[in-house]
């Protein structure tokens, strides 16, 4: 693919063309904060943690799913987008009820890993406590909506990857939820294969094996693209 | 330099804090070289005094905690959210997605152990519990928070050394936050 230059921070990178921000940032060690995207299936700017500025552009654009082009000016770590990452880290806590003390995958969460980065030591806004659903039909793993934080991970290793299609969206704003078929109990599923990589794909304790108790979760989210990238391999 | 007063005072939270404070062992030596610790759950029960720096565990769940945070805030100088219940509720907080009659309802009547015979208690004495839990900065001003449930016992100690010898803590610092 043709090589096109952009600058990234005050430094001239000679980039692919056709990559999106995201990757090119990635391959040349400039860190990005995301939440929504995971190796293997595609983005959507969900999360808005990836947001740069990007030079003659007047809003913030997700550098998950814009791509480079020539000669643009991008900036990932001024002042005013530091700001904006700890007010969305912030509004992710305070829209559910993480009780990180209580959650299997405390310790083990990139939501907590993620305050940490931002440096959040408390949230400036009030806690909604919504009351959300516990899906404990599946025989095997549970669904805690009050832990989700609908960056759509699950939807998307669902229908991409495992082609199951099980996980779905349902309602907008503050009372999105993720749904399972039509609304139906998990463990009522007639598309669900039981395959259990919407647990892996999860970045928080919203999707969890019943056999873990309290900080005792551990996931592996990067074999998601190990899986997919053996598929392509036809191994 | 004259000694500095300190208060630790737990509000609603399962004292988990307070142990973990005790947790910084004889480094306790250090801290009363510089600060007296002049009200503290285990002291008897005197009226909240003027102090420099006073360590608040817990949220704010009835109207004696109202009513004694906002004591605290006038007579403090410097007001510490300590430990995650005072900084987000927590699990003390957990009771907010019901109202509070069936709460009350569940733990005094239904629960399993009360065999449908319990009664709600109903003495002037008691405190109030308020319909929502809400952590401290939604009704007083705080000054500084020390999350974790509970914070470990090395971060605790660090705040304190820090304010007692008049400097700012910082916890972004070698990864001393956390939360759970």
């Amino acid at each position: 693919m043709a090589k096109i230059p952009v600058n990234i921070d005050g430094k001239a990178f000679e980039v692919e063309a056709g990559k999106t921000i995201l990757e090119v940032c990635c391959d040349n060690g400039i860190e990005i904060l995301t939440m929504c995207h995971l190796e293997g299936v595609g983005d959507v700017g969900a999360c808005r943690l990836c947001l740069v500025e990007i030079e003659g552009i007047n809003k913030l654009l997700p550098a998950c799913t814009t791509k480079v082009a020539v000669n643009q000016v991008i900036k990932t770590n001024t002042e005013r987008l530091k700001k904006y990452q700890k007010i969305t880290t912030e509004l992710f806590f305070a829209e559910r009820n993480h009780i990180c003390s209580v959650c299997v995958a405390n310790n083990n969460c990139e939501l907590q890993e993620l305050g940490y980065k931002v440096g959040m030591d408390h949230v400036r806004f009030p806690y909604l406590f919504p009351k959300c659903e516990t899906d404990t039909s599946h025989p095997w793993f549970v669904m805690d909506h009050n832990r989700c934080i609908m960056c759509t991970r699950c939807v998307r290793v669902c229908s991409e990857v495992e082609g199951a299609h099980n996980w779905g969206i349902m309602n907008r704003g503050f009372q999105v939820r993720i749904i399972s078929d039509f609304d139906t109990p998990w463990g009522e599923s007639i598309t669900c294969t039981s395959c259990g990589k919407c647990v892996q794909a999860c970045p928080t304790g919203a999707l969890w094996p019943k056999a873990v108790v309290q900080g005792q979760l551990a996931k592996q989210p990067e074999m998601i693209a190990e899986l997919v990238q053996k598929r392509k391999m036809n191994l | 330099m004259t000694k500095k007063k300190l208060a630790t005072v737990w509000l609603g939270g399962c004292s988990g804090c307070h142990m973990s404070l005790l947790d910084i062992d004889e480094r306790i030596l250090e801290v009363i070289k510089l600060a007296d610790i002049v009200k503290c759950p285990i002291v008897d029960g005197k009226e909240f005094p003027e102090v420099d720096v006073a360590l608040v565990e817990g949220s704010v769940t009835s109207d004696e905690h109202l009513h004694e945070i906002q004591l605290i805030r006038k007579r403090a100088k410097l007001l510490i959210a300590f430990g995650d219940c005072a900084v987000t509720s927590n699990v003390t907080g957990m009771r907010n997605y019901f109202s509070k009659d069936e709460v009350f309802n569940y733990a005094y009547i239904q629960a399993v152990s009360n065999d449908k015979q319990g009664k709600t208690p109903n003495h002037p004495a008691l405190l109030k519990l308020q319909e929502k839990v809400v952590p401290l900065q939604e009704v007083v001003d705080v000054d500084f928070v020390i999350p974790g449930c509970p914070p470990s016992a090395d971060t605790i100690f660090y705040v304190l050394f820090e304010f007692l010898n008049g400097r700012v803590p910082d916890l972004s610092q070698e990864r001393k936050l956390k939360y759970g």
